[in-house]
């Protein structure tokens, strides 16, 4: 392998050709302070325009300074990352940035959380020597997202989550110079474009650009409101991410302590989005075995692939760029719609409550969810099934506002009959569980044998597009899967043309899938985070006594009290759904 | 038009472009005529040279003077646009410049019908290739 | 050399003397020679060592060798690449591209298919502005009548070469002249610059190696190749070889496109070609390179144009914008018009340059509107140096030279402004001051009755009185009195 010597900061180092700067510096414990660079290692994200110019490094006999971010290093270059030329150019380019940025950090969303105000702690900022005017824009609210781009610094993440990744395309500079700015075309607002809410520019905006619509105060009204009762759930992804928010490591599963918080928040029952993970697969397992069964019965009409719809974003997705194909997603709703509205019928009559008395709580690592849940074909008479959708930061601060001290809380259990779930229900919350969930059960309904192993590691990984073949009792079932967007396309494109062997998909919109939702706490570009969470989804799966969701007895109980069976009428009422052209 | 194949093609056309020119502006052949050229790149078009050479045209018909009107590309000489180039038969090309509708009548009556010398020549101040 | 034959064309050699519209008229001057016998007689390796030795540099404004370009790119190996003419002329004052695409555009073809046939490409692509309509129109009918001829198409001179060109339309973005935006700017993509290296000779258009020259080097292959290598490179100086077109503007008597040999004088060029300063005004600054240049004063008046040289001046070559300025002309006041347009034509992709120079201009803007202090001018330089040092392109990288050349040439003038609150050029609007005279004051009233804001104010046949804090300087006051009585300061 080509190797290339060179020193930096006086220190001598041989790295592999090709790499930048930045990378060979961190080899050596230099971290060379970077803002619009943003590299995801594992999912094969990275952003690199190199137009902050914050990681600008001296390189002898070089006219200018180089962004360490994009300059690959040379055999005998010689770097320095702080000589009193960088330093004082960084700390310049810095001011200006901060010298067109509003300085409302008390009050502004991003406090605290910042990588522009933390950058600006770290070079030692006291003083903006170029004052001047302010860029200022119109703000944009959407059913998920606000767009507050007085804040933008044009560091182009956003933008590349969603044109590369996503390939949604909404987000682009526009403008030119000092007027440059990253927004939908002709500066229209989000709710007008093809946006999916998938909030992942949201996860990756350094700045309180791009917020998700905050709803903390609409649920503690509910919660104070005594003529209510105010239940919740909450997703898988969530306890495994919530404790970052709190000083855990990432990856630590705080699910008693989330259950318990919830409880002193003041809900009246806390139930769990697993409970209706296990719901979704019992219907949608279902659906691809009726649709697998017509297929091997002959029938050339049946829509094969079937693919998941649990996710808010993907559905968006596909009614704006893929409508012609809106019969091939499962008609299953989401978990957490399935959640709020079994929550609404089954439980609200068991309980004897009036649906306009029933306040259902969703706590979701997710943006979109609070879209999803405002669709209209989700109301009943004007009412929701999901009255607020929150994500895990908001949640986190619910917690602290009410001086609950998170780590000293015990571990508490889901109350019932909505809270029980199997490790199937849990690994929702990654990409690929959705899919090994379905297989634990489609198996063993359409083998009526028990599975000889739980643990599909083929299906499992981070890689943006997987597939698999799990042995049907000799049927060898074709299975692909997709995160973020991007893949996801590819495969709608192969299933177009006709070239998709595959017969069930499982799509996530988000790297990672839950846990990597536009909801989750900031992973300020560590994909790390994302792996550990990952493998705490796998963990918790484990621990449990029960892992495939028709096993879950509460699930049983609700099909021989209320449903029937899966894809009865009434659960067709209840659990499924229908899409729509958005073109 | 034929394709051209080779160099001896190309070098065909160059001298059959040449020895009609040379035709044109000599004394000696009788086919000789005036030559015009009008400088039309945009900066001689923005100060009028579309409306120079229609009037140039017009009037060299009315008045029956055999000439070639042409455009050309732009001299350089900006500051004094429109300019052309008027070629008698056996005399050496002269720039003329701010030609309006009055210079284009000067001219004529001048310099292309009576040989004098009309003011507003510009003097060519530089080298081709070829010198 | 002739004396009062200063100027040599060879990029322009065809410029005014051709018919643009017909091919023949081109070949009658060797059009298509050159191209001819490349392909018949040499190969593409002769061919970029003839513009090597030429010693022939980018016209554009980089002046990197055509020829080690040429090269670069003839050895990155690709199923596909591309030759590319930047005709995106943007800087102010300048359109020798222009002239030349109107004026004799076979030239530019020519020497793109020469290009194609040295870099083993067979596709061609103008990027110009769609603000140039008859440069466009006119490419476009040479382009159909070198078809015709079999000049492009396939198997050229039956060489069995197949080349063709399209031509694509820029906005005109002034960042698009930058290689690398422009090939953005042809993907359908925002034009901005990225990162270099990759340098378009290895990855530019669709990914593919990708020889991007300007109209005016173009211009000059034919002609190189015509007279060979040894003619062109006995023109001009030790490092620039050949010639190079200015466009002279600003306070000069003949305006207009001219062509020298590098290591002409500026004097030469300003005096002798240009014909002097308007209005027998004394002479103050010429600003090459455009909105990167320099502004240079008297003490360059001597120094040979090329490309060092400049740069050694605090200036540059850049695409050969020229524009002269007399002694009414301010300084700060230039400056600020230079940074109005980069402010305008800056991407906004990188900080540096996106905010910074909007606050240098707000800097400049406080200095000329009277509201200066000393420390500006220092502030000014520390924030040119910092935008210099780290913009991404060369548009940022370049920017603050008209204000920092104009602080190193002219700094008298930014203190007189600051300290005293005058404009020595008396551009300034708000450092003017409009005042009435007692003695030669008659007391006619027609200045009072003439002032749009009611800020003169006297008895009649009694002299008159200026408020200052209701002045708009408007000068009609100045312009009405019959008197003489009111003076500018």
């Amino acid at each position: 392998m080509d190797t290339v010597q060179l020193t930096i900061d006086n220190k001598p180092i041989v790295v592999k050709k090709g790499t930048t700067i930045l990378e060979a510096a961190k080899g050596i414990g230099i971290h060379i302070p970077t803002l619009c660079h943003m590299k995801l290692d594992d999912l094969n994200i990275e952003n690199k325009p190199g137009g902050c110019r914050i990681c600008i490094v001296e390189v002898q006999g070089r006219r200018n300074l180089a962004p360490a971010c994009c300059t690959e290093v040379s055999d005998g270059m010689v770097v320095n990352s702080h000589s009193i030329r960088v330093v004082n150019a960084r700390q310049t380019v810095m001011e200006l940035i901060l010298s067109d940025h509003p300085s409302d950090c008390l009050i502004c969303p991003k406090s605290g959380n910042c990588d522009l105000q933390s950058l600006a702690h770290q070079l030692g900022i006291r003083e903006i020597h170029y004052k001047g005017e302010q860029s200022t824009y119109r703000e944009d609210t959407s059913p998920a997202i606000i767009r507050d781009i007085d804040k933008c610094i044009m560091c182009r993440r956003c933008e590349m989550m969603c044109n590369e990744v996503q390939t949604v395309g909404v987000l682009s500079a526009i403008n030119r110079g000092f007027n440059a700015v990253v927004s939908p075309a002709f500066e229209m607002n989000l709710d007008h474009s093809v946006c999916t809410y998938c909030g992942q520019c949201v996860a990756v905006c350094p700045t309180g650009a791009l917020t998700e619509v905050n709803h903390t105060s609409k649920v503690i009204r509910a919660l104070s409101d005594p003529s209510k009762t105010v239940i919740v759930q909450t997703a898988p992804a969530v306890r495994a991410a919530l404790g970052e928010e709190f000083g855990y490591e990432a990856g630590t599963l705080v699910t008693g302590k989330l259950v318990s918080a919830l409880r002193r928040l003041g809900f009246d029952y806390v139930f769990d989005t697993d409970f209706a993970a296990d719901l979704t697969i019992m219907e949608e397992g279902t659906e691809l075995l009726n649709r697998l069964s017509k297929y091997l019965e002959g029938d050339k009409d049946v829509k094969l692939p079937i693919l998941t719809s649990c996710c808010p974003a993907w559905v968006k997705f596909f009614e704006h760029q893929f409508p012609q194909m809106k019969e091939i997603p499962s008609t299953a709703r989401s978990p957490q719609q399935m959640f709020g509205s079994i929550a609404k019928s089954y439980f609200a009559e068991k309980m004897n409550i009036k649906r306009e008395d029933l306040v259902v709580v969703s706590i979701m690592p997710c943006v979109a969810k609070k879209y999803e849940c405002g669709r209209d074909e989700f109301k009943v008479n004007g009412n929701p099934d999901v009255d607020y959708a929150v994500t895990t930061r908001e949640l986190a601060s619910l917690i602290k506002l009410a001086n609950i001290e998170f780590t000293k809380l015990p571990d508490e259990n889901f109350d019932n009959p909505l809270g029980e779930s199997t490790g199937a229900g849990v690994i929702f919350g990654t990409t690929g569980g959705v899919i090994e969930a379905a297989v634990r059960t489609a198996y063993e309904l359409y083998t009526k044998k028990s599975l000889p192993r739980l643990d599909f590691d083929e299906l499992r990984g981070m890689e943006g597009i997987r597939h698999a073949t799990i042995d049907f009792n000799g049927f060898p079932l074709n299975i692909g899967i997709a995160h973020g967007l991007g893949n996801a396309r590819k495969l709608l494109e192969k299933i177009e043309a006709g070239e998709s062997e595959f017969h069930a998909i499982e799509i996530m919109s988000c790297p990672g899938g839950c846990i990597g939702g536009g909801g989750q706490p900031y992973h300020h570009g560590n994909a790390e985070i994302l792996k550990k969470r990952q493998m705490a989804i796998y963990r918790e799966d484990k621990n449990k006594t029960l892992r495939k969701s028709h096993e879950n007895p509460y699930i049983i109980k609700l099909y021989e009290e209320y449903l029937g069976k899966p894809m009865s009428e009434k659960a067709h009422s209840l659990l499924h759904t229908e899409y729509f052209d958005r073109t | 038009m034929t394709r051209i194949k080779n160099l001896a093609d190309l070098h065909k056309i160059k001298e059959e472009v040449q020895s009609k020119n040379r035709l044109r502006s000599s004394l000696d052949y009788p086919e000789h005529l005036v030559q015009i050229k009008v400088g039309m790149a945009t900066c001689g078009i923005a100060s009028g040279a579309k409306e120079t050479m229609k009037y140039l045209n017009d009037e060299l018909e009315q008045q029956a003077i055999d000439a070639v009107v042409t455009k050309t590309g732009c001299l350089g000489y900006c500051y004094a646009e429109p300019t052309i180039e008027v070629t008698l038969p056996g005399k050496e090309p002269v720039v003329f410049g701010y030609v309006d509708k009055a210079k284009v009548v000067e001219i004529i009556d001048v310099y292309i019908k009576r040989g004098e010398q009309v003011e507003g020549i510009i003097p060519l101040n530089f080298q081709t290739i070829d010198d | 050399m002739n004396d009062n034959k200063k100027q040599l064309r060879i990029a322009l050699r065809n410029c005014g003397f051709i018919n643009p519209e017909i091919i023949d008229d081109y070949i009658s001057r060797d059009g298509y020679m050159a191209l001819g016998k490349c392909l018949t007689e040499h190969t593409p390796e002769e061919t970029i060592k003839e513009i090597k030795d030429s010693g022939l540099r980018g016209r554009g404004g980089g002046g990197f060798p055509t020829g080690l370009k040429w090269e670069i790119t003839r050895k990155s190996e690709s199923d596909q690449k591309y030759v590319v003419c930047n005709a995106d002329e943007g800087d102010p004052g300048a359109f020798m591209d222009r002239s030349i695409l109107e004026g004799d555009p076979h030239s530019v073809i020519e020497a793109m298919a020469i290009c194609g046939y040295c870099i083993g490409a067979d596709k061609g692509l103008v990027y110009i502005r769609a603000e140039y309509p008859l440069a466009i129109e006119r490419l476009q009918i040479a382009l159909s009548q070198a078809r015709e001829y079999g000049l492009l198409g396939e198997n050229i001179f039956r060489s069995g070469f197949n080349f063709d060109i399209e031509i694509r339309f820029g906005a005109g973005a002034f960042v698009c002249g930058e290689e690398t935006a422009l090939i953005h700017s042809m993907e359908g993509l925002r034009g901005e610059p990225t990162f270099k290296p990759p340098f378009p000779s290895v990855s530019g258009y669709l990914g593919k190696p990708t020889n991007v020259n300007n109209v005016e080097t173009f211009a000059n292959i034919p002609a190189i190749l015509n007279k060979g290598a040894a003619w062109f490179s006995s023109i001009g100086t030790e490092k620039s070889k050949g010639t190079k077109v200015f466009a002279l503007a600003g306070k000069i008597n003949n305006v207009g496109l001219i062509e020298v040999p590098m290591g002409t004088t500026l004097r030469e060029v300003i005096y002798e070609i240009g014909g002097g300063i308007r209005d027998g005004k004394k002479f103050k600054s010429v600003q090459t390179g455009g909105p990167s240049g320099g502004c240079l004063t008297t003490d360059f008046l001597d120094t040979p144009i090329d490309y060092d040289n400049l740069i050694d001046a605090g200036s540059m070559m850049g695409s050969g914008g020229m524009i002269v300025m007399d002694e009414d002309d301010c300084m700060v006041a230039i400056a600020k018009f230079y940074l109005e347009f980069t402010l305008e034509e800056s991407c906004g992709k990188c900080s540096p340059c996106r905010i910074g120079n909007k606050r240098l201009h707000e800097i400049l803007d406080k200095i000329t509107s009277g509201r200066g202090e000393f420390q500006d001018i220092e502030r000014l330089q520390l924030l040119s140096q910092v935008i210099k040092d780290t913009s991404l392109c060369g548009l940022g990288q370049t920017s603050p030279n008209p204000v920092l050349s104009t602080i190193a040439n002219f700094e008298d003038e930014y203190l007189a402004h600051v300290n005293e609150g005058k404009c020595p050029a008396g551009q300034c609007k708000a450092l003017l001051k409009y005042e009435i005279i007692e003695d030669l004051c008659t007391g006619c009233t027609l200045c009072f009755r003439n002032c749009p804001v009611g800020a003169i104010s006297g008895e009649r046949r009694q002299p008159h009185y200026i408020d200052q804090s209701l002045c708009i300087k408007c000068g009609v006051c100045y312009e009405k009195c019959k008197f003489n009585a009111i003076t500018l300061s």
